[in-house]
């Protein structure tokens, strides 16, 4: 008989049981705390005003239709090329230095830190480009930052289509392209859409990358097009963090109890989407 | 426009898509060196690896960059302390104990912890976390790496958790029926067969969780202070590279000066560690999936 721990066998399944909740419940305290401080701070003037160095009248106006213009153009960017990168690596790509090089570079820009995306937005963007600290040169700083989430949800998510029906597509004289749009997209979008929102929310709770391109902490009007200067929802609370100022620290919690919401909500859709879509999933 | 000629055009363009990633590496580099080589025609590289001191935005310039860098490492250890004991004792218990339903339940729970905006972790750090550890540590200074880590490694738990986890599911249940076979308790055969033979595995885990420690920024920024300093004690404000960059950047820094060039020479460091970090991580996944396959 090999020798065993009687206390140590009893002890692991609690022990990692609480360890597995741990996390979750400190989680939990923080955002408990959050809402003490910040839910009385939200009302309808807090939503629609504009920033303002008296604590009491700040709003997040310009926070939240700043984070809007930047999840929209971040989605339209970044959409199309990371699922076109995707395809090409599935479907077109064949086994040669160039295409590895590509796969490993791809895995290596997924790990690259976020605020280094935003000194190469800095200078392509803002300067290079003249983009300055404008929505564009943003989104597009973001867009590179999660081509490596949606290419890669993209490729898992068309590997999982099974070749019989690409095989029976090509039996009937379909073009690799018209099997691509017409058979293999529509099985995989359950799963690059669960993808692509995941991007998106990660896109919207960055701070780092847009702190580093110039987007100012102080915006009193709301932007009106691509080409305008602007804050986000992150930044405004970053700001409002580092105020000395009490009733400052009130509005943090109350704009971080709106940012949460939005990633929550985005996220699930994001888990329901995925669920749904592996139900889906027998051929 | 014939059939075969738009079906090349749209293959051109895919590849462009897919190529546009290594643009992006190319970008990232040739913007880092190149503002770092004007940097070192007026600051010597032994001086900036030997120097102590890091104070490029006071009048006495120092451009060492050692105090930036162990500020980084000693968050990030603190992090990985919490990090990666309870993300292991997790992957072990949902991949070997847990049942299907449970786990299914429980991952996605876990994974909210990544989702959360850093920047929220670094509120909770900075009015939650360090006002509770003032309790029992009165020395503890408003800003410190103690909660910054401490916070850190809650956030990157699902990190070692998750990547581990499919480390372990990967092992071969083969093994398991063998140490069972051998009369071997359950507790045994995790920890003394699956865990081994999944190590490659958990290794790639935390090296990635270590890799997105080192550049971890709004925590820091917030919670961790402005002041670079040598030194390996968690209770005074120090600062890491990421929340050097983000101070400079939140200031008027004219574009072109020195001051300016220093977040590039930062940014240098900082991807340069965390580009070995993942090719370390990359090349032991390859290894260990072929052992599978």
């Amino acid at each position: 008989m090999i020798k065993r721990n009687k206390f140590k066998e009893k002890i692991f399944p609690p022990l990692a049981l609480f360890c597995t909740f741990l996390g979750v419940i400190l989680l939990l305290i923080f955002l408990v705390n959050i809402l003490i401080d910040g839910l009385s701070r939200i009302d309808a003037d807090f939503i629609t005003s504009l920033p303002s160095r008296k604590a009491e009248k700040a709003g997040i106006l310009t926070a939240w239709t700043g984070s809007l213009w930047i999840m929209i153009m971040t989605a339209l960017i970044s959409i199309p090329i990371g699922v076109c990168a995707g395809i090409y690596m599935e479907e077109y790509s064949k086994k040669s230095k160039i295409n590895t090089l590509i796969e490993i570079n791809i895995a290596n820009l997924a790990g690259v830190p976020s605020i280094i995306y935003g000194l190469l937005g800095l200078e392509v963007f803002g300067r290079l480009l003249g983009l300055g600290n404008t929505i564009l040169a943003g989104s597009f700083t973001l867009s590179l930052l999660i081509l490596p989430i949606i290419i890669v949800a993209t490729r898992e998510s068309i590997k999982a289509v099974p070749k019989s029906i690409k095989d029976a597509s090509y039996a009937l004289g379909a073009t690799k392209w018209e099997t691509i749009t017409n058979h293999v997209l529509p099985y995989s979008v359950g799963g690059i859409l669960t993808g692509v929102i995941l991007s998106i929310s990660r896109a919207i709770g960055e701070t780092a990358p847009l702190i580093a391109i110039g987007a100012l902490a102080y915006v009193p009007f709301i932007a009106q097009s691509p080409f305008d200067e602007f804050t986000v929802l992150p930044i405004q609370i970053f700001n409002w963090t580092t105020r000395p100022q009490h009733a400052f620290l009130v509005n943090a919690a109350a704009a971080i109890i709106v940012l949460l919401l939005i990633t929550f909500v985005l996220n699930g859709i994001a888990v329901y989407l995925r669920n749904k879509w592996k139900m889906n999933l027998r051929y | 426009m014939n059939k075969k000629k738009k079906e090349y055009i749209i293959y051109l363009i895919l590849r462009g898509c897919a190529f546009l990633t290594i643009l992006t590496t190319i970008g990232i580099v040739t913007v880092l060196l190149s503002e770092s080589l004007t940097f070192f025609k007026n600051v010597s590289f032994w001086s900036f690896i030997s120097d102590t001191e890091w104070t490029p935005l006071f009048a006495n310039k120092h451009y060492g960059i050692a105090p930036l860098v162990s500020g980084t490492l000693l968050t990030t250890v603190i992090a990985l302390s919490v990090a990666v004991p309870i993300g292991l004792i997790i992957a072990i218990y949902l991949s070997e104990y847990a049942s299907d339903r449970f786990r299914s339940v429980i991952k996605p729970v876990l994974e909210i912890l990544a989702a959360v905006p850093t920047v929220v972790y670094g509120f909770f750090a900075l009015m939650f976390v360090t006002p509770f550890l003032q309790l029992f540590i009165p020395s503890l200074a408003g800003f410190n790496s103690l909660s910054a880590g401490l916070v850190m490694g809650i956030m990157i738990i699902p990190y070692v958790s998750s990547l581990s986890e499919d480390a372990l599911s990967a092992v071969p249940s083969s093994l398991r029926q063998a140490s069972y076979g051998l009369g071997a308790s359950k507790f045994q055969t995790s920890f003394k067969v699956v865990f081994p033979a999944a190590a490659s595995g958990v290794t790639v885990a935390v090296i990635l969780a270590l890799s997105r420690a080192i550049g971890e920024t709004m925590i820091v920024s917030i919670a961790a202070g402005q002041q670079p300093r040598l030194t390996a004690n968690p209770l005074v404000p120090i600062e890491t590279i990421t929340g050097y960059i983000v101070q400079v950047c939140m200031g008027d820094v004219p574009h072109g000066s020195i001051e300016y060039r220093t977040i590039f020479v930062a940014g240098l460091t900082l991807f340069f560690i965390t580009y070995l970090l993942n090719n370390i991580s990359y090349f032991l996944k390859q290894k260990y999936q072929e052992q599978y396959d």
